[in-house]
């Protein structure tokens, strides 16, 4: 297992990306350790009692040279809410490496990702992590109006894009299974797919129906993130594991979905 | 030079500080943070005889300075960790200390048999008060006849040092912990959770799948000094004391009510490193105060 550390990181950028996503920056003093897609950090978020736990996200890029790390946050409860209020220069305990990563690709797969909310983060991360040729990387953002998706416009340098919003404002109208890349999903060797739950079931459902791999990365509520309260649990076909050091990442083969 | 060393029965701990069970893992967990060599002494993880797989999901709710959680004693069994965690974790160079959970007494004798045959396991922590079980659990832990008679039937079996862990969820912990004094129990530790309960209003339905669940962190640590204070005073083994301890401040004040070592649960999932930083919290008390031991601090309230 690797070492984890808790760490105060600086807070170099928090700028609104609409009106409920947030992207926040934060610098480290020291070297940073490597965190591939998939992984995610808890952050605390420093408030009243009535905010007690951290705050699980998942990466959402790195940069060596900088040391920072940033998260995409999106306003959930009163715990991301209040995260997003930090000022630039304040800092933020969070605890890192967390999870396991996603399979990466092999060289010549063709992959699918799909994000929703704040699962959009992890899929734009794999995306510039896979090392793909930008024809085989195929990525699906679905949001509820076309306000609720983020600027992602330089991700097209990693993949083709395509979005869907439930009042057809962007992209194709209705869920992101409805989308036509659903048609042919054999065409994919990989599927990846992060977002609500209702989401990642109907996801895996189609994956499973056509053959193809595909890993989904869970959002269950955590105390910890590092495999002692036993809070965040998902059942699966090796038993209950925890979502924070068996995943987040898991196989959908390996869920009772 | 100060001396954090403690005593408590014929157990020399480094230091007063513990991790409480279910809060720390089997040890290896913190290990990927830190020499868990720095700390007193480990409880952990609650065992059974046989594997359980805890309770459904949602296990958890975040409530004002604090947090329900309910488990339910997840766990793949005595003979899975004798095989599997304890080779792995026992040459820690730490105190560890397993924490026996039975749904009946004989689950309890049987599984503490198994145990006491540990070389590097310390000491047994009997809990008889975990709130989030169906069978067993708490419901010994709760009335002086089924604590006394669980108490007697493990002291029996248990040639290692027995500290019987406490419910509050009593009209009078003083009396359950006189009952398992008098019963052989060689310390106690106090308090397990408060059980409790948190409503989504909104959807008008319990947050946690057990409907009702233990309630931990510093919201219950007012409680928790109070119990262990009582407990202090009612009985003459040494009591360990836990409930909502964040910081040194925390330690020290159980520790000056009467508690020889304190646990700390709950703030590790905030902080993994925060038992580390009460350990030099309590050794820079100890030196502004002019004491030379940790020992001193024991009981000490002025009143």
């Amino acid at each position: 297992m690797s070492k984890k550390e808790v760490k105060n990181l600086v807070v170099v950028e928090n700028v609104a990306l609409n009106s409920t996503n947030f992207l926040i920056k934060l610098k480290s003093s020291e070297s940073i350790p490597k965190i591939e897609p998939g992984q995610f950090v808890n952050v605390e978020i420093k408030d009243t009692n009535e905010i007690f736990l951290r705050r699980p996200f998942s990466v959402f890029d790195m940069d060596y040279t900088e040391n920072t790390m940033s998260l995409i946050v999106k306003i959930l409860g009163r715990g991301s809410k209040k995260l997003t209020e930090i000022k630039k220069g304040e800092e933020l305990s969070v605890v890192f490496p967390l999870g396991k990563t996603f399979t990466y690709p092999d060289i010549n797969d063709k992959i699918l990702l799909v994000g929703g909310g704040s699962g959009v983060a992890p899929m734009l991360f794999l995306a510039k992590e896979a090392g793909l040729k930008k024809d085989n990387v195929t990525m699906l953002l679905g949001a509820r109006t076309s306000e609720d998706h983020i600027n992602v416009q330089k991700y097209e340098q990693y993949g083709n894009l395509y979005f869907t919003t439930e009042d057809g404002s962007l992209g194709e109208k209705g869920f992101v299974t409805a989308h036509s890349v659903f048609k042919n999903l054999k065409t994919y060797n990989k599927i990846y797919a992060c977002g609500p739950d209702a989401m990642m079931k109907s996801i895996a459902k189609e994956a499973d129906k056509a053959g193809v791999f595909c890993e989904v990365s869970l959002e269950n509520l955590m105390a910890c993130g590092f495999g002692v309260c036993l809070c965040c649990i998902e059942p699966t076909v090796k038993g209950n594991l925890c979502v924070c050091t068996e995943g987040p990442v898991f196989n959908i083969n390996d869920l009772k979905w | 030079m100060v001396d954090l060393a403690v005593k408590i029965n014929n157990l020399e701990f480094k230091n007063p500080v513990l991790t409480a069970s279910g809060t720390s893992g089997n040890a290896e967990e913190l290990m990927d943070f830190y020499d868990v060599s720095k700390l007193g002494g480990i409880l952990l993880k609650g065992v059974t005889l046989r594997n359980r797989d805890g309770n459904a999901y949602p296990r958890m709710a975040e409530t004002a300075s604090g947090m329900l959680n309910a488990v339910g004693l997840q766990n793949k069994g005595i003979d899975y960790f004798i095989a599997n965690i304890y080779p792995r974790i026992k040459d820690y160079k730490t105190h560890l200390i397993a924490n026996v959970n039975g749904s009946t007494v004989e689950e309890y004798i049987e599984l503490t048999e198994k145990v006491d045959e540990l070389e590097n396991i310390s000491a047994i922590e009997l809990n008889i008060s975990c709130p989030n079980v169906k069978e067993g659990g708490m419901s010994f832990g709760i009335s002086c006849p089924s604590a006394e008679a669980v108490t007697r039937e493990v002291r029996r079996v248990c040639n290692k040092p027995l500290i019987v862990k406490l419910s509050p969820n009593v009209t009078d912990i003083t009396e359950i912990a006189k009952a398992v004094e008098g019963q052989g129990a060689d310390s106690v530790s106090l308090v397990n959770t408060f059980l409790g309960m948190a409503i989504d209003a909104e959807k008008k339905i319990p947050l946690l799948s057990t409907i009702t669940g233990g309630l931990s962190g510093p919201a219950i640590k007012p409680l928790a000094l109070r119990m262990v204070w009582q407990v202090y005073n009612a009985v003459k083994i040494p009591v360990i004391g836990m409930g909502g301890i964040m910081n040194a401040t925390d330690a020290i004040e159980f520790m000056l009510a009467g508690a020889s070592a304190v646990q700390v649960g709950t703030a590790i999932f905030k902080d993994p490193f925060i038992p580390v930083k009460i350990i030099d919290g309590i050794k820079d008390y100890l030196e502004r105060h002019n004491l030379e031991s940790a020992t001193d601090l024991v009981g000490s309230l002025q009143l």
